[in-house]
């Protein structure tokens, strides 16, 4: 039994008012179930990065219903949704947001720190994923000195540390070479399949989506086909 | 995030402008550091008074004169009283000072009032010079306000009052200057005295030095005790007609030395009421007090000036770290960090950039304070000994650090209110 980990109902989204007023999303009917990939693939200004913040609950939707994980996400506040936000989702983003001054082992670790783990075991649970993504060399390297890929491997790191339940990649190959997106994009697909993280990544690169379980279309702020890959997803919507 | 990661995170950010923290930081010195000198100076003095005080004693003393009748500048003088006494000079107030002249009468009104044990005059003697063995003669005043007083000694036992011997306490002034070679060994030597009577012969009075004292803030003349004061006075009268009545320009009133404040208050009010003023040492020199506190109590006012300027830089140098790290914040809101703790980040930044402004400005002000301190109480204030004009108290500072570190939380509210309120996605987008 697989359950449904995200899941909207009618989600509208828009900007400003009266006149500057813009519709981001117009209504999107969504689920997403428990350890699939799923790509959410549309052009540029199509409403995909905005969809995922509200799924990731960093932003709110205009109208409509959003249930994450069982928690209505209008009701979730405070301490609730802090802890959610923190225990269940990891974020990749386009653009890497390290802090470029402190050193690799830092970043990784910020998560646990939030999250109020001990030093020395944030300590650990970090240096032991820094190794998994074949990083334990740079733990103290400032970030600023990487290469691109080598951040964003930095960045999926602090992502996973947490164990987190959900990733959301937003563009993750988006500032990188081919072969190093392609590098980053078998971490995530192994972090998928190997530990049964439900992976959304957002994208507007057919080749990456077609390696998700499902891709989702966003044109205008509105689904227009969502093709499920037969053997993927035969049983999951009987 | 937990308390001390927080306080990690704080202190790791505020160093990564360095030039910016480093400028805010200066600024909060200049102001830390003034307060904690000018509350050294007023401890330093402050302290001062109260050794005084304390070592003047005489809790038990207050001294009693007639006030002239009050008039103002504009007024004419007061009309005659038939059986007043006559004006008389006096070392209380500013001088031209008068007093109305005190008789046995007056003391014995005196001794009458409630609470007063016993009131003597203060006889006022006017010896010519003080001499030790043939090494020169020495004009020599006597402290007036003896009667009951505490000696600071440097050297030597004091007073024996009770016994009928000639005793005499000098200051360490005079010491050298009589030829003793230190003030051990003047204690035990015997010092002539010379007065001049009525009618212009000189009496020679020895007396044995059983003391030498530090000069005090209200005078710095030699002591006498009871037999020498009287012996001394004696030889002045001589040749005056028997008749001539004695006046006084003040007297010693004694009271329990167990009276409490307000006792000792009733007291000073039955004295007014019969005509007198009445005034402790602790009065006198509680005076100095008020005074240094007025003035300590302005130049604080120009330091919290200094630390509210400063309280400014703090809220624009974090206004700027927000705009700065507004990604950073987006991201660690992301994370699941609460909009309080975002906040407690920022103002836990502000506190240590002021902390280390007080702990920087109190180190150098203590460090310079020492040292001009030292070099004054050599020098320029060598007179006043036990007097170190910097005293640098641990309450004090403490204050200081407590008022920086507020006006820098305080300054903090603003810009770090401002990053907690910031949503994730706002400041992830940000460009
Ligand atoms: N804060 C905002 N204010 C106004 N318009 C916005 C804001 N954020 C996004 N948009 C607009 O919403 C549309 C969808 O944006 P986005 O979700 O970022 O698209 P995508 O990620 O698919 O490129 C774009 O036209 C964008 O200009
Ligand atoms: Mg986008």
């Amino acid at each position: 039994m697989t359950a449904t980990v995200l899941s909207t109902r009618n989600l509208t989204k828009h900007y400003g008012s009266g006149d500057t007023r813009f519709d981001a999303l117009k209504g999107i009917d969504l689920d997403i179930l428990e350890g699939e990939s799923v790509a959410i693939v549309g052009k540029s200004g199509s409403g995909k990065s905005t969809l995922m913040h509200i799924l990731a609950l960093l932003d709110a939707p205009s109208s409509g219903e959003l249930v994450v994980d069982g928690h209505s996400a209008a009701t979730l506040k405070g301490k609730a949704l802090n802890s959610l936000r923190n225990r269940t989702f990891g974020f990749v983003f386009q653009q890497f947001f390290l802090n470029a001054n402190a050193s690799v082992l830092e970043n990784v670790m910020l998560p646990l720190k939030i999250a109020r783990m001990g030093s020395r075991e944030r300590k650990r649970v970090a240096m032991a994923t820094l190794e998994l993504l074949e990083l334990g060399d740079k733990a103290g390297n400032k970030a600023l000195n990487l290469s691109g890929g080598q951040k964003q491997r930095v960045v999926i790191a602090r992502a996973i540390v947490n164990s987190p339940r959900i990733i959301f990649a937003d563009e993750p190959t988006g500032n990188l070479d081919s072969a190093t997106g392609r590098i980053v994009e078998d971490l995530l697909f192994d972090l998928n399949r190997e530990r049964g993280i439900t992976l959304v990544i957002v994208t507007h690169d057919e080749d990456l989506a077609a390696r998700a379980d499902r891709r989702i279309y966003l044109h205008d702020g509105l689904l227009v086909a969502a093709i499920d890959e037969p053997a993927a997803t035969a049983g999951r919507h009987a | 995030m937990k308390a001390m990661d927080i306080l990690g995170t704080a202190v790791g950010n505020s160093f990564r402008s360095r030039l910016r923290t480093t400028l805010t930081v200066l600024a909060i010195f200049i102001g830390a550091f003034t307060l904690t000198i000018t509350n050294a100076l007023g401890t330093g003095i402050n302290n001062y008074i109260t050794t005084q005080i304390s070592s003047i004693g005489a809790p038990d003393v207050m001294t009693v004169f007639k006030p002239t009748a009050v008039t103002a500048p504009t007024d004419g003088p007061a009309p005659y009283e038939e059986g007043g006494g006559s004006e008389l000079a006096t070392n209380q107030g500013p001088p031209g000072s008068t007093v109305i002249a005190m008789t046995d009468a007056d003391l014995a009104t005196i001794a009458a009032i409630p609470g007063i044990t016993s009131a003597d005059a203060i006889i006022a003697v006017r010896p010519d010079f003080v001499e030790w063995q043939d090494n020169g003669k020495f004009q020599l005043s006597v402290s007036e306000f003896s009667a009951g007083i505490t000696l600071d000694l440097a050297a030597g036992s004091g007073f024996d009052q009770t016994g009928g011997a000639l005793q005499i306490v000098l200051p360490t002034t005079y010491v050298p200057t009589l030829g003793f070679a230190s003030n051990a060994a003047a204690v035990g030597q015997t010092v002539s005295i010379g007065v001049t009577d009525a009618i212009g012969t000189q009496h020679l009075i020895d007396a044995t030095v059983v003391g030498v004292q530090n000069p005090t803030l209200i005078g710095s003349g030699a002591s006498t005790n009871n037999a020498l004061t009287t012996a001394i006075f004696d030889a002045q009268r001589t040749g005056l007609p028997a008749s001539t009545p004695t006046e006084y320009a003040s007297a010693t009133a004694r009271f329990d030395a167990g009276a409490s404040a307000s006792q000792i208050t009733a007291i000073k009010d039955d004295l007014t009421a019969a005509g007198f003023t009445g005034s402790t040492v602790a009065d006198q020199i509680g005076t100095f007090q008020t005074v240094v506190d007025g003035i300590i109590l302005v130049l604080n006012g120009f330091a919290v000036i200094a630390l509210i300027a400063a309280g400014f830089g703090i809220i624009n140098t974090l206004l700027m770290s927000v705009q700065e790290r507004t990604r950073e914040i987006g991201l660690m809101k992301a994370m699941g960090m609460s909009g309080g703790r975002i906040f407690a980040l920022f103002s836990t930044e502000a506190v240590f950039i002021g902390f280390l402004g007080s702990a920087i400005g109190a180190g150098v002000a203590i460090a310079v304070g020492a040292l001009v301190s030292n070099v004054l109480a050599e020098g320029f204030l060598s007179g006043l000994v036990g007097l170190q004009i910097l005293t640098f108290a641990p309450a004090s500072i403490a204050t200081v650090f407590a008022l920086v570190m507020g006006i820098a939380f305080l300054a903090s509210t603003l810009p770090a209110s401002r990053a907690a309120r910031q949503s994730p996605i706002d400041s992830l987008r940000y460009e």
